[in-house]
């Protein structure tokens, strides 16, 4: 197709502010392209667990540090994230929910599950709940 | 009698469908319901192990239950992940041979990602040398 590269963009990203519904949508795509990177790691733990203990060790090292955990922390989130706004795609899917009024309510479930559920998850991983359960 | 030569949409019309292309979109909801359950299996295992030395994590993986689910879940993350791929690069990337080329790159390294991540668990689970 002949278009030429200087017509404007609809919409237009650096004016428009996207609503709720559009950032949920990108954050969709944000996150699960980072799940597929973070993904390298199944296969890098795995074959390291199969092949070569003394690689596992190193690997295990590497996510025991801040970075390591900021990594894990983020990916938690991202995966936590894309797994509840993907039931809710699940959803649409059989044609329920689609009005806007429903979406966005299912969209503000998502933000607020995802933080409860990520701050839970690291909680629980630093032993928050130890003198609970 | 029309001196206009048909529109594609013209020749398609009362054709009928084509029976095929929704496999993308049907295969990208189907390994999404697989794993909506194998995310939630697989978190709670690792928050549940207590602790990550070689020995607990061979120990779990070499469970034939665990084993399956993990061999399960890469099946479904890596086809899931490929599908997902595939569509942001449509997206976004305009030139078309490049397009392909990232589309066979993502496709070929997902594959080798889930053999090796299912013949790991399998060295793990029947303990070959």
């Amino acid at each position: 197709m002949a278009t030429s590269n200087h017509r404007p963009l609809s919409p237009h990203l650096r004016i428009y502010r996207l609503p709720l519904l559009a950032k949920l949508s990108i954050t969709h795509r944000i996150t699960g392209f980072g799940i597929s990177l973070a993904a390298v790691l199944m296969p890098l733990v795995l074959s390291a667990l199969a092949w070569n203990p003394s690689a596992y060790q190193c690997l295990q090292a590497q996510l025991s540090t801040w970075y390591g955990r900021l990594v894990l922390v983020l990916i938690s989130a991202g995966l936590i994230f894309h797994t509840l706004n993907g039931l809710r795609h699940l959803v649409w899917d059989t044609g329920r929910n689609l009005a806007v009024p429903n979406a966005q309510r299912s969209g503000y479930a998502v933000i607020l599950l995802t933080i409860v559920l990520t701050v839970g998850l690291w909680l629980y991983v630093c032993g928050y709940y130890r003198e609970l359960l | 009698m029309s001196y206009r030569t048909p529109s594609p949409l013209q020749s398609a019309r009362g054709l009928g469908s084509a029976k095929a292309g929704v496999e993308h979109w049907w295969i990208q909801r189907l390994t999404a319901v697989a794993l909506l359950p194998l995310v939630i299996w697989l978190l709670l295992a690792l928050l549940r192990m207590g602790d990550y030395e070689y020995a607990t994590l061979i120990g779990w993986a070499a469970h034939p239950v665990n084993a399956v689910l993990l061999i399960s879940t890469a099946l479904a993350l890596f086809w899931h992940s490929a599908l997902g791929l595939q569509v942001i690069i449509e997206d976004y990337i305009g030139s078309k041979g490049l397009q392909l080329t990232l589309i066979i790159a993502v496709k070929l390294a997902h594959v080798l990602f889930a053999i090796v991540s299912i013949l790991a668990v399998l060295k793990i689970a029947l303990g070959a040398a």
